[in-house]
C-alpha cells in the first residue's frame, strides 16, 4: 500500500549561521526532497540607491563599503571608476597599480571567507574557517597600513586614491605573496580530496553552461560552469591588460567546481599582485578633483570582475553634484536567479551547501 | 575588449525585420517602442548572439521612466545597449518582460518593479522583492517622500 504523503512547508532563516546574514527561504519538501523553493529578501534593506541620491559623488564612496562588504575594495573601485568614466577624469598611473593591488588582495581575501564559509556549512565546523582567517588576516593588516581600517576602508577617491603605501606595506606584501602557496597547498591536502567533501559536494548543485549564462550568472559561479568569461580579460579595465594571468574554469558545474575555482583564483591573484609590485611605477596617487564635483550631464556604466561576479555601477548626471541616479548590478542578488532550480531534487543539507557554494553577501543582496 | 556595436547600425537591422520599432539611435544606444520590446530584444538575441543580459536599469525623468538594457555576447564579446521610454500615468507604467528570454531578468524586474514601480506583463511571478506586500508608493521615484513613508 502507497503512503499518503503531502507536502511539507519549512521555513529557513532568516536567522540562520548558514544563510550568511538574513536571508529567507520558503522550502517545500516532499519526505526529505526539496520540491519548491522561495528566496525571501528584504531583511537588510537600506535602500542605498536612493539614499545615493543626496549625497555628493565624494560622500558615497563609503556607502558602497556597505554593499559588499567582504570586498569593499572592489565596491569602491567600481563605483569611482563610474565617476571617472563619467567626469571623463585621468588617473595616475601609480594609483592605476595601487588599486589593483588592492582589488586582487581583496578577492584573495573574499575568496578565503568563501571557502571557509562554505565548508563551515558543510559541517566542518570552524576548522577550515580558522585557517582562512590565519591568511585573511595578514590581508587586513596590509589594508590597516595604507589606510586604518580593516573591514570599510573607504580608500579609493574619486581621480585616484586616499593615500601612498607606507614604507613596511611592500614587504610586508611581499612576504604574504611568497607565503601563499605554501597555505594554498595546505588548504588542498586539507580539503581538495577530502572524502566527505567529495561526497557532500561533487555532482551537487550542477549548473549547466548555457543556464549560466541565460540566468546571468557571474564571477567563479559562471566559469565553474565552464564558460571562460572574466571582465578583466573579456573587457579590461584599469591596467588589467598588462598582467599576465590564466581564467581557471570548472568542467562539471557543481558546488565542488564552484569551491575549486576559487582557490585556483587566489593563485592567479597572487600572480597578478606579483607582477604588480615588480611594475608599480613612482609619481602622483591622485588627480586633484573639486570636493562638489559636478560631472557633465549624461550616463555612464562600469563594470568589474568583483570576487562574487560582474559587479556594475550606472550613474545619471545632471549637472548638480548629486547623482541623479545610482543603480548597482549587484552580482551576489543575480546569482540567487537560479538557486531554486539548483536546490529542487536535493535534500536539506544539500540545499545549504548549494547555497554556500554560490557565496553571498547579504548586504549587497538586499543593498 | 568588448565591442560596442554601432547603434545605428543595430538600428538599421532591426528595422529590417521589426519597422516602426525604432525611435532613435545616439552613439551610445538604441532607443525603441516600448510595444516592440520583447519583438526587439529576441530579434537581437538570435541575430546578433547576445546571450547575457548584464542589468536591466530604470532611471525616473519626472516625464517619463527610462530603461536601459546592457546586452552582452559571451561567444562573441560584443554589446549593445538597448534603451526604451516607458510613459507614466494610468496608461503607462508597464513594458513587456523578457524574463522568456533571458532568465537573469527576473530578480532584476522585480527590484525595478518594487522600487521603480514598473510592471512587467508577462513576469512570471511580479510581487515587490524588498519591501513587504501593502507598502504604499516606490521609493525610487523622485515624487517619492520620506515623510509620506510607513513605518
Amino acid at each position: 500500500m502507497a503512503l499518503k504523503t503531502e507536502p511539507v512547508m519549512i521555513n529557513f532563516g532568516p536567522q540562520h549561521p548558514s544563510t550568511h546574514g538574513v536571508f529567507r527561504m520558503r522550502i517545500t519538501f516532499d519526505g526529505e526532497v526539496i520540491v519548491d523553493l522561495e528566496p525571501v529578501f528584504g531583511y537588510l534593506h537600506r535602500g542605498i540607491e536612493k539614499l545615493a541620491e543626496s549625497k555628493t559623488y565624494t560622500q558615497v564612496i563609503p556607502y558602497t563599503d556597505r554593499l559588499d562588504y567582504l570586498a569593499s575594495m572592489s565596491n569602491n573601485f567600481a563605483y569611482v571608476m563610474a565617476v571617472e568614466k563619467l567626469a571623463d577624469i585621468e588617473v595616475p598611473e601609480r594609483a592605476q597599480y595601487l588599486r589593483v593591488i588592492m582589488a586582487e588582495l581583496m578577492r584573495i581575501a573574499s575568496h578565503l571567507i568563501a571557502v571557509g564559509a562554505f565548508f563551515n556549512d558543510l559541517g566542518a565546523f570552524f576548522t577550515p574557517f580558522m585557517y582562512m582567517f590565519r591568511e585573511r588576516e595578514k590581508i587586513l593588516d596590509l589594508f590597516e597600513m595604507v589606510c586604518g581600517q580593516r573591514l570599510t576602508y573607504n580608500y579609493m577617491r574619486i581621480g585616484g586614491v586616499s593615500h601612498d603605501i607606507p614604507e613596511e606595506f611592500l614587504p610586508a606584501l611581499r612576504r604574504f605573496i611568497d607565503e601563499m602557496p605554501g597555505f594554498i597547498e595546505e588548504y588542498d591536502w586539507l580539503l581538495a580530496e577530502n572524502e566527505i567533501v567529495l561526497a557532500r559536494t561533487k555532482g551537487v548543485g550542477v549548473l549547466p553552461p548555457e543556464k549560466a549564462i541565460n540566468a546571468s550568472a557571474s564571477g567563479p559561479m559562471l566559469r565553474a560552469s565552464g564558460v571562460k568569461w572574466d571582465i578583466r580579460k573579456a573587457d579590461p579595465y584599469s591596467v588589467y591588460d598588462r598582467f599576465d594571468f590564466a581564467i581557471p574554469v570548472g568542467t562539471m558545474g557543481d558546488a565542488y567546481d564552484r569551491y575549486w575555482v576559487r582557490i585556483q583564483e587566489i593563485t592567479q591573484s597572487t600572480h597578478i599582485v606579483k607582477q604588480a609590485i615588480e611594475q608599480l611605477p613612482v609619481g602622483e596617487i591622485r588627480t586633484k578633483v573639486p570636493t562638489m564635483l559636478r560631472p557633465p550631464k549624461g550616463e555612464a556604466y562600469a563594470h568589474i570582475e568583483s570576487p562574487r561576479g560582474e559587479l556594475g555601477f550606472y550613474l545619471v548626471s545632471d549637472n548638480s553634484p548629486y547623482p541623479y541616479r545610482f543603480k548597482v548590478r549587484a552580482p551576489s542578488l543575480i546569482n540567487l536567479t537560479v538557486l531554486r532550480d539548483l536546490c529542487v531534487g536535493w535534500k536539506l543539507a544539500d540545499a545549504i551547501a548549494i547555497l554556500g557554494s554560490i557565496d553571498i553577501v547579504l548586504a549587497e543582496v538586499d543593498r | 575588449m568588448t565591442k560596442p556595436l554601432s547603434p545605428s547600425e543595430v538600428a538599421r537591422q532591426i528595422g529590417e525585420h521589426i519597422p516602426d520599432a525604432v525611435t532613435d539611435s545616439n552613439e551610445s544606444a538604441v532607443y525603441v517602442k516600448g510595444e516592440a520590446l520583447f519583438e526587439v530584444a529576441r530579434l537581437l538575441k538570435e541575430n546578433l548572439d547576445l546571450d547575457y543580459l548584464a542589468t536591466i536599469t530604470a532611471v525616473d525623468f519626472l516625464e517619463h521612466f527610462e530603461l536601459i538594457y546592457h546586452l552582452t555576447s559571451i561567444t562573441k564579446n560584443h554589446s549593445v545597449i538597448l534603451k526604451t521610454r516607458c510613459e507614466k500615468g494610468e496608461k503607462g507604467e508597464k513594458v513587456p518582460s523578457v524574463v522568456s528570454l533571458w532568465q537573469g531578468a527576473d530578480l532584476q524586474e522585480r527590484d525595478i518593479f518594487d522600487l521603480m514601480g514598473i510592471a512587467f506583463t508577462g513576469h512570471p511571478n511580479l510581487k515587490r522583492i524588498f519591501l513587504w506586500d501593502g507598502y504604499k508608493g516606490h521609493p525610487l521615484r523622485k515624487d517619492w517622500s520620506k515623510n509620506g513613508a510607513q513605518d
